[in-house]
């Protein structure tokens, strides 16, 4: 039996201004049979081309790529027939319903009435969506949606699947529920290839290819990406000092090559095996993931790691209060609808304060609220001391605000984007330069100046986006989702910032989806349906969700066991 | 071509129409809008033009001159002390034109010397004042006749103009500028029914998901066309519909003919429509695109309201390109002359050259891969 | 403020301009459209073709057609020699009107009798129809008077001299250019303003704005900016080859055009940010100013005159800031206006440019996706 999906010294490359960009180079691997295959990369790795390519949306410039011993170039139909592919944007019609969109499917790949009933109802009951038969795919929420895309592709009973980042905005629980769908087909003898930003995603494949640059960096088992990485791996305690701090200090040592905060401490990845402890520090050795090899992969493959520089000057000195964000009672209607229903927190100065749920929990409308975007319905917003329901445009000059989307004038480049906002937020003259510059240089965005914002990868977005808020030195900064779509080295480096602003004295507000990025947080709120179901810190959240059965549970398990239960709270009530 | 694929391709279609009012709105509402707006607003006919009027020495004789002018609907005159407060008010645009009879009309009349009538219109508008200049010289006209008749004189011109117009014998300009604008607003319907569907899909990720399906792009362009092309016939019903009733629009030739070469117009509007959906692959762009080439070349350029005919040569072979121009030409003549095959056949043959055109570069460029 | 208004303005313009495709349709179309509709749009006539049926071989009657010969309006395409071919020549659009002399028109004419010509005229296009027929008889008229004058016939009562004014010629160019400078000024800013809101809403940049200190004025004022100074170069321009180029006289000084096309932009630039400000997607923005396009285009004066439209319609039009603009190019262009004179048109334009402005504002910070 020929192979489900081979790539043959491939090349691809796409016009970018007037010369071409090179996605993929000389690319050569073929995927084994009924097994799960990882593909992980950083952004502008060549990810999403090579789904593309095998999907036999994109001819190779040079070289072969073969489905099940078909060529994609001369037989891409008689492939199409045998594959299911899942595009990044699930490439759902919105306005259709569920059990319309499974039709329309159904009827493209041809199947038969009667397979197409049998097929459907299995995959209904498998993603658990036969209750939304009627809903309109605009109306699920994101992990329903993924389900339904995932249901679509997989409508024919494909050999070989494509998942093109499935699980990217989606919440634990649905993330969970997607894992248990893909393993049941692996079951049924399909072959899956599936990109991933998730590292726990990433340990549950069979194997995994590490894509950097367009060619293949690596490409085994995750057992072996860790093997030569065990005994580099601890964990650092310091009692007296907090993880930040500590994390702070251990990166600065050579020998370190990645530290990273966790439920208990600080973890570390040593350049030799070796732990290197200093004064109080506690080092316990701890076994290797896949996280730790990733790091180390792509650490040797760009030579220079970003150095994170130190706190940037003392920003404007907020003004002598203790909180410096209040929340009491906040209520917003649409409608009918209750998108936040009273809610009420305290965020203390220099705080790194997250807003943690599920999609459509209520968090991006509380957060225009506090931003002034939205006027909030009833209750007291309290901003850096100015009430928000009255007074909005002078606390707007204190704060910076990071859209989900990195919302960026696209076709202004980056220097062009700087300036504009130095400007908007009134700063000029020398300041003003003396500003500009600093963002270049603390940003690393010098090689990016004169390049559109929309060409950038999305690391780089992102950098841009934070240090156009950051202008103004403004003592608070909102971080709307800013590491969706992010690639992990631009994600921990990112959080390095934000570690670095809240030292510094910066209060940061922030929401995301991705629990370990939780643990970041001094302070947390875990919203579901508009109400917030658990304040604290990230301790306090886990400890709340511990019991016999899991003594010690992630931040994963508590997010899924506190959703369940409100849910069962939710129904019981109704 | 899969048939089975093609009906879920349209049905799909027709459901997205159901659910989003926009697509209804444009074929339906659309036309009834503009048709009310513009079969009412747009008027070639002037009618009540203010006419300043200065008699400087009134007798019966001018009295009986102006008498005409108050009797013609296409009239409304005011009378003026001096000539200096009328040439104030066509300054003003208080009046339109000035007829001037001067102190010595009475006289020169009694003597038989030819007295002089001035008549000054306003030259800003020019088709305007030549259709009031036109109406003026009319009433001149019939008064030298009432006046050979009263005083049985044979003093009547040597030439007798015998003016025959056919097809349209009030010159009613509504009943020619309704069928082209049927015309000028199906381009509109058709460019932008289909200009946004494509481009959407691109957009929102979908094509790219029906890509990876064993769908050919022949069947999803045929998918993409039936629904809208239904759509278009049902507005081009809706137009005909009112400018028979509502306009009083005569329908001369066989409604079965310009049903059949309506489908052949909008088979190249919205072939175009696609086109530019396909290039552009995004709505934004799309619909620019569409509203630069469509309405105002539709509007000016194709014989809806200046005619082709008195255009310079390289602007007249311009005209060659607008879908519109055939459709007007097709449209005027069914419903004021009746099928007369050898304009219909040369039109349509343009009409359906355009679509094969216009749907075939479509098909070709439509390559099922996504760069 | 000023600074955060010119980076706004900058921007504006950077965004404008660094996109190749949206310089394009800034700067071509304009240009392309100028040149083909100042030519296209007319309604005069020119080489109308014409069929003669001429059944009578006497010298009246040759001089009769050498008239219709000479003008530049018509051109002969065909001579008949029967009745029955008048019938499709006319309806397959070959000839507009055919001309048919009588066996007897010299005998006529010789005994003082009255002698017909016949005009048969395709009325399809009714205008072209009309104004043909004007045409033909003013030929008509001229033969008479010479024959007249030649053969004795006596002098009529009374002769009508019409004098056009500011218009001699009746050139309908002279009406119609000046009308494309408010069409294209008009279309121009339109695609500058009617998306600038819908398109930073929808790609989350107007949030970005609208958390900076920057008031609704201040934005309003960058928003407005790039319109303005797009707008004013391009009717600039326009105006300037509508002289140059096409040779339509100016009459008048520059300051009322300049005051008019100032009133006129912020009208427009005002009510395209108020469509962009409602809109939530750029789709819904150019549908809208799509919609607020054709009818002020149509229902302006452009093409047909306010005057004959129902009155209910010409009522409408008081709320369409062309209507006034046009009054004001063609009076600066052709009638010499001052700006005494056209203080009835300033103020409208000047009232909806603050009204739509105002609501464009209040828009920005209340329009709540």
């Amino acid at each position: 039996m020929s192979d489900p999906l081979r790539f043959l010294g491939v090349t691809k490359s796409f016009p970018r201004g007037h010369g071409r960009v090179e996605a993929l180079r000389d690319l050569d691997f073929a995927l084994s049979p009924g097994r799960i295959t990882g593909l992980l990369g950083p952004d502008g790795a060549g990810k999403t081309t090579l789904m593309r390519l095998a999907a036999g949306l994109l001819w190779p410039d040079q070289g072969e790529v073969q489905v099940l011993g078909l060529d994609t170039r001369r037989e891409a139909s008689r492939i199409q027939a045998q594959i299911g592919y899942m595009p990044q944007r699930f490439g759902l019609y919105e306005d259709l319903t569920v059990q319309e969109n499974l039709d329309l499917h159904a009827g493209l790949q041809g199947l038969s009435e009667v397979t197409r009933r049998e097929r459907q109802q299995a995959l209904l009951t498998l993603t658990a969506l036969g209750p939304f038969g009627k809903r309109r795919a605009g109306a699920l929420s994101g992990g329903m949606k993924q389900k339904l895309g995932l249901a679509c592709a997989l409508l024919r009973a494909p050999r070989v699947l494509l998942l093109d980042e499935p699980t990217v905005g989606v919440d634990p629980i649905a993330r969970r529920e997607l894992w248990r769908i893909i393993e049941q087909l692996k079951q049924e003898g399909a072959t899956v290839l599936m990109s991933t930003a998730y590292f726990d995603e990433a340990e549950r494949c069979d194997e995994i290819v590490l894509l950097h640059g367009g060619q293949v960096l690596g490409r085994d088992t995750p057992a072996a990406f860790r093997a030569p990485l065990e005994g580099r791996t601890y964990l650092v305690q310091e009692e007296a000092l907090g993880r930040r701090k500590l994390q702070d200090r251990l990166q600065q040592r050579p020998q370190i090559q990645d530290a990273r905060i966790l439920a208990q401490g600080v973890r570390v990845l040593t350049a030799d095996a070796r732990p290197h402890p200093e004064g109080a520090e506690e080092w316990r050795a701890v076994g290797a993931t896949f996280e730790d090899a990733f790091v180390a992969r792509l650490g040797e493959a760009t030579s220079a790691r970003p150095v994170i520089a130190a706190p940037s000057p003392a920003a404007a000195a907020p003004p002598p209060i203790d909180s410096i964000i209040e929340v009491h009672e906040l209520r917003r209607f649409f409608g009918d609808f209750e998108a936040v229903a009273g809610i009420g927190f305290e965020v203390k100065k220099g705080q790194v304060f997250g807003l943690l749920g599920a999609n459509g929990a209520g968090k991006t409308t509380t957060f225009r609220m506090l931003c002034g975007l939205l006027p909030a319905s009833s209750g007291t917003l309290r901003v850096a001391g100015v009430d928000m329901r009255h007074a909005r445009a002078a606390a707007r000059a204190r704060i910076g605000y990071v859209s989900q989307r990195f919302s960026l004038y696209g076709n202004l480049s980056g220097a062009q984007n700087l300036a504009f906002f130095s400007s908007a937020y009134g700063l000029r003259g020398g300041k003003r330069r003396e500003r500009l510059a600093w963002a270049i240089d603390e940003f690393q965005l010098g090689e990016y100046r004169d390049t559109n914002a929309d060409d950038l990868p999305l690391g780089i977005k992102q950098r841009l986006a934070l240090a156009c808020a950051l202008l103004h030195e403004p003592p608070i900064l909102f971080l709307d989702e800013p590491t969706s779509g992010v690639d992990p080295l631009a994600r921990r480096e990112f959080w390095q910032r934000v570690n670095s602003l809240a030292q510094s004295g910066v209060t940061v507000l922030i929401t995301t989806h991705f629990m370990d990025e939780a643990e970041y947080c001094d302070q947390l709120v875990l919203m579901s349906l508009g109400e917030v179901l658990a304040h604290g810190s990230p301790q306090d959240i886990r400890a709340s969700a511990r019991d016999e059965a899991h003594p010690d549970p992630s931040m994963d398990d508590a997010f899924i066991r506190l959703i369940e239960a409100h849910e069962r709270q939710m129904r019981r009530a109704s | 071509m899969n048939a089975q694929r093609v009906k879920h391709l349209i049905r799909k279609e027709f459901i997205q129409i159901v659910r989003d009012p926009s697509a209804i709105a444009i074929a339906f509402v659309m036309p009834v809008l503009l048709l009310f707006l513009f079969g009412y607003g747009v008027s070639l006919d002037a009618k009540h033009v203010p006419v300043a009027v200065v008699v400087d020495h009134p007798t019966a004789d001018t009295s009986a001159f102006v008498g005409g002018l108050q009797q013609s609907p296409y009239f409304t005159p005011t009378l003026y002390p001096s000539i200096h407060a009328a040439r104030q008010a066509l300054m003003q645009r208080r009046a339109a034109g000035i007829l001037w009879l001067r102190s010595d009309f009475s006289r020169k009349l009694a003597q038989g010397a030819s007295a002089p009538v001035a008549a000054e219109v306003n030259g800003v508008d020019a088709n305007n004042a030549r259709i009031v200049e036109g109406y003026l010289e009319g009433m001149w006209q019939n008064w030298l006749a009432r006046r050979a008749v009263d005083q049985a004189s044979s003093r009547a011109f040597p030439i007798r103009a015998d003016p025959r117009i056919w097809f349209n014998p009030a010159l009613r300009s509504r009943d020619y500028l309704v069928p082209g604008l049927i015309a000028v607003i199906m381009t509109l319907i058709g460019a932008l029914l289909t200009a946004l569907v494509v481009a959407r899909e691109w957009e929102r990720g979908t094509m790219e998901a029906l890509m990876a399906t064993p769908a050919t792009m022949g069947e999803i362009i045929v998918g993409k066309l039936v629904p809208y092309f239904l759509m278009g016939i049902g507005g081009m019903l809706l137009s005909v519909a009112l400018a028979v009733w509502l306009f009083t629009v005569p329908l001369v030739g066989s409604f079965w003919v310009m049903l059949l070469l309506s489908a052949l117009f909008l088979l190249a509007a919205l072939g175009m429509g696609l086109l530019i959906s396909s290039a552009a692959r995004n709505q934004f762009a799309a619909a620019q695109i569409a509203i630069i080439v469509t309405f105002l070349p539709a509007f000016i350029l194709s014989g809806f309201i200046f005619d082709i005919r008195s255009m310079p040569v390289p602007i007249r072979l311009l005209t060659h390109l607008i879908a519109a121009r055939y459709f007007v030409a097709i449209l005027q003549t069914i419903f004021l002359a009746g099928d007369i095959w050898p304009i219909l056949l040369k039109n349509g043959l343009a009409l359906g050259l355009m679509a094969v055109f216009f749907l075939g570069v479509t098909a070709l460029r439509s390559k099922k891969r996504l760069d | 403020m000023w600074t955060r208004i010119w980076a706004l303005v900058v921007k504006e313009f950077l965004a404008l301009l660094r996109d190749k495709k949206s310089r394009v349709v800034l700067i071509g179309p304009p240009l392309i459209q100028l040149l083909v509709f100042g030519y296209a749009a007319t309604f005069d006539l020119n080489h109308i073709p014409y069929a003669v049926y001429n059944e009578d071989q006497g010298q009246a009657a040759r001089e009769l057609l050498a008239g219709f010969r000479g003008s530049a309006n018509f051109q002969q395409v065909a001579t008949l020699a029967a009745n029955r071919q008048i019938a499709p020549i006319i309806n397959d659009e070959r000839a507009l009107f055919v001309i048919h002399i009588g066996p007897h028109f010299d005998r006529d004419l010789l005994l003082h009798r009255s002698a017909p010509v016949q005009v048969i005229v395709d009325g399809r296009d009714s205008n072209t129809a009309s104004v043909a027929l004007n045409y033909v008889n003013s030929i008509l008229l001229g033969f008479d008077r010479r024959w007249a004058a030649e053969h004795h016939w006596g002098v009529p009562p009374a002769r009508m001299v019409v004098r056009a004014w500011f218009n001699p010629n009746l050139l309908s160019r002279w009406f119609i250019v000046p009308g494309i400078v408010a069409l294209l000024m008009l279309v121009v800013t339109l695609l500058v303003t009617g998306l600038s809101v819908a398109r930073e809403r929808e790609q989350g940049t107007f949030d970005q704005l609208l958390v900076t200190p920057m008031t609704p004025a201040e934005i309003l004022a960058g928003k407005a900016l790039p319109g303005l100074i797009t707008g004013a170069l391009e009717g600039a321009f326009i105006a300037v080859m509508a002289v140059l180029w096409f040779k339509v006289p100016f009459v008048a000084s520059v300051l009322p055009l300049a005051i008019g096309m100032l009133l006129f932009l912020l009208a427009a630039i005002g009510v395209g940010l108020m469509i962009s400000s409602l809109a939530v997607t750029q789709q819904q923005g150019l549908l809208g100013a799509f919609l607020f396009l054709v009818p002020s285009i149509i229902l302006s004066g452009f093409a047909t005159p306010i005057g004959n439209m129902p009155v209910i319609v010409q009522e409408l039009t008081y709320a369409n800031p062309m209507r006034y603009f046009l009054v004001i190019v063609r009076g600066v262009f052709l009638e010499g206006d001052t700006l005494a004179n056209l203080w009835p048109q300033y103020w409208p334009l000047a009232l909806i440019a603050f009204l739509s402005m105002t609501a464009a504002a209040w828009l920005f910070r209340h329009r709540m996706a």
